[in-house]
């Protein structure tokens, strides 16, 4: 659910120390790209507050209404605003990030199979080989584990590349060269080599793409140590996640949706970057906490729509920051919730869920008053028949029988 | 007609050519500004019912009637590039020449890489460091490729060649910090020995997976080209990192994308105990190059000057022609696989002591240097003695330094640590407190 969000000071819930401080200023309106306080649009907090995090004791949550569907800016929220922003589709959002940040800085590059004449297989980088050159928008051949590596020499040398594997299933295929290199060079290097890559792409669950091309790599990549991972959900931080994978010193992996790539909203028309650790209040509520990210946060908004129709108030969470997780967001929605629903794409065994099950029990299992139910697709891989897939995937009505098993 | 009027037109207008040709135009890669059209060629083909010619996408082709199978191996393998013989003499007067003041520094770093694998392998034998893998037998290909190129030349390394780190200034205190992982290693004591790594030396770290480096030295090179830099980046890999896929593709793209990039290949005969015959049943590694388009020679690996020789060359064409070249330098190693190998287990041991006294490479350079008045014994034992002594008293000064610090378990994952690192580490050093007897003193908590 994008909403419209306003220039909001804010903190990262991630580290006090700060990882934003290499970037000179962004040319447009929204000052320059660090995390203090008092300057202006920087990260923006994913709820409605005005206040820095710490002090939303003092705060009463306002009510977001929002859709499944993606919708047009909320007034309450909109009053402050002057300026209406601009439609686009989610992949539009992406190639819009992807571009401002290659105008901005003369590194950024990109690399994969189609990007350059073709535009990419989603259009993510349709007509910036024609704007920027295609040597700065690199056709690769088909050998992912390869441009992988090229794109983390590049890194190494200077060069700030975004990897696009056509599908992120192809990127097990880079396994050896994301886990053994991109992760691990900084470290073994002693800090002396950065690889400031990003590394994106489609994943999920789509319509009959057949198991191969259905991958949630996000559970294989998780125990990487040395990359963050976030997942985008709406056209709004889409573009805000990737500006600031491009900016960050880190390797990133992106996960983008094969189904999301059309989701239609308004975006702002001034410059904002989000950030990469923090989770999005989609929904404030006071019964359940459901925590979900990509594609499942709009199942588990229609099912809000249903569980507020039989009076339940659910809290959504988009965690977005798949590592690390947000787990000052997500902590003070369990402590006030006290009951927790996750909702993930990924399978059964191993998945996002497990470990963000794991971690919520760990750090506030006390504050539980049931214990965690997690909905997640069962360990097959993806059928090609419809009627098949669609029951793999998490569907509304399981979330909303979980919801009401769960507040019993 | 499947082509539609406006994509031929459109090409009609980027293009001055004839309707007769319009088919081929389609079939013609499509280049942006930013780079050469290549095979221009390909536009201009003659389409003569005599010349037996087809077009494919790629461009023409002649076609036979007959049907001919390439034989999977040419009658004489391919020569050798080789400058001086087995006893130091040059074969012809063709070569660069190299300085005295070159030549002699060629010869020092040689030697010092030879005594210092001695050394170090000792010194693993004697249990003072875990690990160790010798260059003996490759010297030349590690000091002379280093000679041939500049400091601003890149370099990705498998892990058998610490020559290039030595040939551009990194110490054998260094060495032996890295060596013994304490708190002056550039690596912080996060890897192996000999996994050296140093961003002031262009040396990039070296990771234990082979041949990975090969398409990180491909992206440096098109960082170089994008940067219009005066200078290469070169990557050593062995016979057997050539099977790695990692291999292919980087030749490959090298090719395609035009890369300023040197793949050496250092071929000496063994990948642990497979012997080249196992590994690939090409004429080595050099009849590869060819096949992605990619320039090529086979040198003598053992024939510093050769080896000096073809590396200026290589850079030469690699950076004004932008275009990767592959060398194959044929070698033997010497040393076995590493400290955890005893190689006498899979080949015979005359054939080893063979290589190291008659085909030394060293030896052999020191002929000519000393047939040119440039170096005598008294010089050599000079070296020698001093060499063993800064050896010995660099081990002795490593090994007494402290690790590093708790800390550095935790930092340089990401570029600023995070909440969960932060939590670890406190409970690692909490664990220290609580139980000091069962961790080693020379942590710094």
């Amino acid at each position: 659910m994008a909403t419209l969000f306003q220039g909001l000071p804010s903190s990262t819930a991630f580290s006090s120390s700060n990882k934003f401080n290499h970037a000179p200023a962004p040319t447009s309106f929204s000052g320059t790209w660090n995390n203090e306080r008092k300057s202006s649009i920087v990260t923006v907090r994913s709820d409605a507050r005005w206040s820095p995090v710490l002090n939303s004791a003092t705060h009463k949550p306002q009510r977001l209404i929002t859709n499944a569907v993606a919708t047009k800016a909320d007034s309450s929220l909109a009053s402050t605003s002057s300026k209406p922003g601009h439609e686009l589709l989610l992949f539009e959002a992406l190639r819009e990030g992807l571009e401002e940040e290659m105008e901005r800085d003369p590194c950024v590059c990109v690399m994969g199979e189609d990007v350059g004449h073709y535009g990419g297989s989603y259009k993510v980088t349709k007509g910036l080989a024609t704007k920027f050159g295609d040597l700065r928008v690199l056709d690769t051949p088909i050998a992912e584990n390869s441009f992988t590596g090229m794109g983390i020499g590049a890194a190494m040398t200077g060069l700030r590349p975004i990897i696009e594997g056509m599908n992120m299933g192809f990127l097990l295929l880079a396994f050896n060269q994301i886990s053994n290199n991109c992760g691990m060079l900084h470290y073994t290097s002693g800090g002396q080599f950065k690889i400031p890559a990003v590394i994106r792409g489609p994943g999920g669950v789509g319509r009959q793409l057949g198991a191969e091309h259905s991958q949630r790599l996000e559970s294989y990549f998780q125990s990487i140590p040395g990359i963050q991972m976030v997942a985008c959900s709406t056209p709004y931080n889409a573009k805000g996640l990737m500006k600031a994978a491009i900016r960050s010193e880190n390797p990133v992996i992106l996960f983008e949706h094969v189904l999301l790539y059309n989701l239609k909203d308004r975006i702002p028309d001034e410059e904002y970057v989000l950030s990469l650790e923090e989770a999005e209040m989609v929904r404030p509520g006071e019964h359940v906490t459901i925590l979900t990210y990509s594609r499942m946060r709009y199942h588990v908004m229609q099912a809000a729509k249903t569980l507020v129709n039989k009076g339940y108030d659910p809290e959504v969470i988009d965690i977005r920051s798949l590592k690390p997780f947000d787990l000052h967001t997500i902590g003070k929605s369990v402590k006030k919730t006290h009951r927790v629903l996750i909702v993930e794409e990924c399978m059964r065994t191993g998945g996002i869920g497990a470990s963000l099950t794991a971690a919520i029990t760990e750090n506030f299992n006390d504050d539980l008053d049931a214990p965690i139910v997690c909905l997640s697709s069962q360990d097959v891989p993806t059928p090609y028949a419809g009627t098949l897939e669609e029951w793999t995937v998490v569907q509304p009505a399981q979330i909303v029988t979980a919801v009401e098993q769960l507040c019993q | 007609m499947w082509i539609s009027k406006t994509i031929f037109n459109h090409f009609k207008s980027r293009l001055n050519f004839t309707p007769n040709y319009a088919p081929l135009s389609l079939l013609s890669p499509r280049r942006f500004a930013s780079t050469i059209a290549q095979n221009p060629s390909t536009f201009n083909s003659i389409h003569d019912a005599n010349q037996q010619v087809i077009d494919f996408p790629g461009g023409t082709v002649k076609f036979i009637p007959e049907m001919r199978f390439i034989s999977e191996s040419s009658p004489q393998r391919i020569p050798c590039y080789r400058v001086l013989d087995d006893d130091g003499q040059p074969l012809a007067n063709n070569f660069v020449q190299v300085s005295e003041e070159v030549a002699v520094r060629m010869y020092s770093n040689m030697v010092t890489l030879q005594i210092m694998d001695t050394i170090f392998y000792e010194a693993q034998r004697q249990g003072r460091i875990s690990f160790y893998a010798t260059t003996i037998g490759e010297e030349a290909i590690n000091i002379a490729s280093a000679a041939a190129l500049t400091r601003d030349d890149v370099i990705f390394p498998q892990y058998r060649e610490p020559g290039p780190l030595l040939w551009r200034g990194f110490t054998l205190q260094e060495i032996a910090h890295q060596c013994f992982s304490n708190k002056y290693d550039n690596g912080k004591g996060r890897q192996m020995p000999i996994h050296y790594g140093s961003n002031k030396h262009n040396y990039f770290t070296v990771a234990s997976t082979v041949a990975t480096q090969v398409p990180h030295a491909v992206g440096a090179a098109y960082s170089l080209k994008m940067d219009k830099k005066d200078a290469c980046s070169i990557t050593y890999f062995g016979d057997g990192g050539s099977s790695e896929g990692d291999f292919h593709a980087a030749l490959n793209f090298a090719a395609v994308m035009e890369a300023p990039v040197i793949f050496l290949c250092r071929n000496n005969g063994w990948a642990i105990s497979t012997p080249t015959s196992d590994q690939f049943r090409s004429d080595g590694v050099v009849v590869k190059g060819q096949a992605y388009g990619v320039r090529s020679i086979r040198v003598d690996g053992n024939d510093a000057l050769a080896i000096y020789n073809a590396v200026q060359a290589a850079r030469e064409m690699a950076i004004s022609e932008e275009r990767p070249v592959l060398i194959e330098a044929l070698t033997y190693r010497v040393g076995h696989h590493s400290t955890s190998d005893d190689s006498t287990k899979y080949r015979p041991a005359n054939e080893i002591e063979w290589w190291r006294l008659a085909r030394d490479p060293v030896a052999r350079f020191r002929k000519w240097i000393e047939r040119n008045g440039w170096w005598n014994d008294m010089a050599e034992s000079e070296l020698r003695n001093s060499l063993r002594q800064q050896l010995l008293h660099s081990i002795q000064v490593a090994e007494n330094i402290e690790k590093p610090p708790i800390e550095d378990i935790f930092n340089d994952v990401y570029d600023v640590p995070p909440s969960n690192l932060r939590e670890q580490e406190q409970w690692v050093k909490d664990t220290i407190k609580k139980h000091p007897l069962d961790y080693p003193e020379n942590i710094s908590a």
